[in-house]
């Protein structure tokens, strides 16, 4: 496991499960990887699990594996797959991240890689003890310009299954993708901008409406790319909307804006932006909110405002 | 002849007009706090920066007490203007009332409360205010002018003459709107990027080497405006992105209002200046996707304040 935050902990943990499977993580966070290796990895919540699990944070311990599966955050990718490639020179890596671009990146320094994408979610309560929110499916298949072989994605979809963790091996897997990246390239800058929760965003108007405008540029980008989506994103996010399901959730980039953590919006909208660009697909909204994004962002290195600010001004 | 002019609302803007026509003609202010009237009658107004100087005014927070005036400049937020307006309604009707609001439509709000000779101003100048009395003159750039209705040209040029005699800068026109919406499209895109981002107008809005650079939808934020101005018949009396590449040049990043705001939880103006300008875009028929989006953001924004 290249990454053993929320999402890297729930696949570690069930994989952890099966005779079958050793399970390796690596993580930079000391303090989680210290945890697990002192009292094993401990998911709570939607399933309670217990795995043995061998963390470190540095790579070099790492033995050969037959799979990686790469669970950071979009931007800390490089970093993760360059420290980590040795240990794959005979494995296939998956990769289960947000956005798009992840793959193009894995694929610099290992030869066989698969696309992934994952809607479980979670967070890190304490080191080593993993909130499971929500369950959820996964679905695997071969990175096209650099892939794995099909019977190897479909013996990592398998031990996920058989772990907990349901997973499909598909020959495409972009439209999943394509799914997941448009939804959250609709719903995450909206809220992150404006402070507002999912529902909150879906009942005003004119929010809808620009959620609606994101949804039908990322849904072009993909149909250029020949992708049929496996459902429209549009029922996903009404669906989301509703008071018993996540009305009251924060977007994961609301969250960070909060904590003041980059986010992923090069990964999401950045990268919806990039997909249009090479295949002629105007982007304009996915750009601005990007934009924005990225300037809230930036804004985080100045010095915090006060009613003197221009007081040295010319 | 010009020889009492009344301030209503003494925020930075006011303050600026009130320290220094104070210079030259009575000065009367009308403040929304008792303590701010009390204080200003008591110590004055000083003016530091590009100026340094005393000015004594006459001040308070009761309408019903301010003494007649000849000029009235109505310096309060556009979120106020209704009410602050109200207060005047029916009262000095020999006066000439000149609104310097961001945005459109400050002058029709205040029409429906007087038949008053009405100029429409916007003003450049920028100030930090540092207290109730005290306000650094920041940027001495100028007051455009001009009459609203059938208000007389004469009338406007007489009272840039009167700002210009107190040490500030002003221009008389015979229509504003070539003005008016050069910094209608400024303020539209900057204030809105800055209530989003939390960034100050500093050197992230002119930098444009990246498609989802600020600068690049700064650019087309602009575009999107001038498309509304030519689509109303209006030619800009300045290039908004050059207005823009020059003030993040300056060399200190200035604070847009509508990020004062944001910052403490108050509402702002985005109605009277990216309202006004997506009204105008579905009046004459232009596309504005970007700049309808940042209506939406700031309005959500609002929102979440409860």
């Amino acid at each position: 496991m290249v990454g053993c935050g929320a999402v890297g902990s729930l696949f570690a943990a069930n994989l952890a499960q099966l005779d079958d499977v050793e399970v390796w993580a690596y993580d930079l966070a000391q303090a989680h990887v210290d945890a697990i290796n002192a009292n094993g990895l401990r998911l709570v919540g939607a399933g309670e699990v217990l795995g043995q699990v061998t963390a470190t944070a540095d790579a070099s311990e790492l033995p050969p594996c037959d799979f990686g599966i790469v669970a950071t955050k979009a931007m800390h990718t490089e970093g993760a797959i360059a420290a980590t490639a040795h240990a794959f020179a005979d494995g296939a890596v998956a990769t289960v991240q947000n956005g798009v671009g992840n793959e193009e990146v894995v694929a610099r320094h290992v030869s066989r890689v698969i696309r992934g994408t994952t809607f479980p979610a979670g967070k890190i309560l304490e080191p080593g003890v993993v909130q499971w929110d929500v369950k959820g499916d996964t679905t695997l298949g071969p990175f096209e310009p650099s892939p794995a072989r099909a019977e190897e994605i479909e013996r990592l979809a398998d031990a996920c299954t058989r772990g907990g963790m349901p997973t499909k091996a598909v020959e495409d897997a972009r439209p999943a993708q394509w799914r997941k990246v448009i939804f959250n390239a609709a719903t995450n800058p909206v809220g992150a901008l404006t402070g507002l929760t999912h529902g909150r965003v879906c009942e005003r108007a004119d929010l809808r409406v620009l959620v609606s405008s994101l949804v039908a540029e990322g849904k072009a980008v993909a149909a250029a790319q020949g992708i049929t989506l496996d459902a429209d994103p549009e029922e996903l996010i009404d669906h989301a909307a509703r008071p018993e399901v996540a009305y009251d959730h924060k977007a994961s980039m609301l969250q960070d804006v909060e904590a003041r953590r980059l986010t992923e919006i090069d990964f999401l909208n950045g990268g919806i932006g990039r997909c249009g660009r090479d295949l002629g697909v105007p982007t304009p909204l996915n750009d601005a909110v990007a934009a924005l994004v990225r300037g809230l962002e930036a804004s985080w290195g100045q010095v915090l405002h006060s009613h003197t600010q221009s007081r040295e001004g010319v | 002849m010009i020889g009492r002019v009344c301030v209503i609302g003494a925020g930075t803007i006011g303050s600026l007009f009130a320290g220094h026509l104070a210079q030259v003609v009575e000065v009367s202010v009308l403040t929304r706090r008792r303590e701010h009237a009390d204080a200003l009658n008591e110590r004055g107004l000083r003016v530091t920066g590009r100026t340094s100087l005393e000015g004594r005014v006459w001040a308070t927070d009761d309408a019903e007490e301010l003494p007649d005036f000849d000029l009235g400049i109505i310096a309060c937020k556009g979120t106020d203007l209704d009410l602050v307006a109200s207060l005047l309604d029916g009262r000095v009707a020999g006066a000439t009332m000149m609104t310097v609001q961001n945005g459109l439509g400050a002058e029709a709000v205040v029409r429906r409360h007087g038949r008053w000779p009405l100029l429409s101003a916007i003003t450049f100048m920028s100030g930090t205010r540092h207290s109730d009395t005290e306000v650094e003159y920041v940027l001495d750039t100028p007051t455009w002018l001009a009459p609203y209705e059938d208000a007389p040209l004469e009338y406007a040029a007489e009272v840039a003459q009167l700002i210009v005699s107190a040490g500030l800068r002003a221009e008389a026109f015979a229509d504003l709107r070539p003005a008016q919406w050069s910094k209608l499209i400024f303020n539209a895109t900057v204030n809105g990027v800055a209530a989003l981002t939390g960034l100050p107008h500093d050197r992230h809005y002119a930098a444009e080497a990246g498609p989802d650079d600020l600068g690049a939808l700064v650019r087309e934020l602009m575009n999107e405006g001038k498309t509304v101005a030519a689509a109303a018949g209006i030619s800009l009396r300045e290039d908004p992105w050059e207005m823009n590449v020059h003030a993040t040049r300056r060399g200190s990043a200035h604070y847009p209002s509508m990020l004062e705001d944001v910052e403490a939880r108050r509402p702002t103006e985005v109605e009277s200046i990216n309202g006004a300008l997506v009204r105008e875009a579905e009046r004459v028929g232009a596309s504005v996707p970007r700049q309808r989006a940042l209506y939406a953001l700031v309005r959500g924004k609002e929102a979440s304040y409860s």
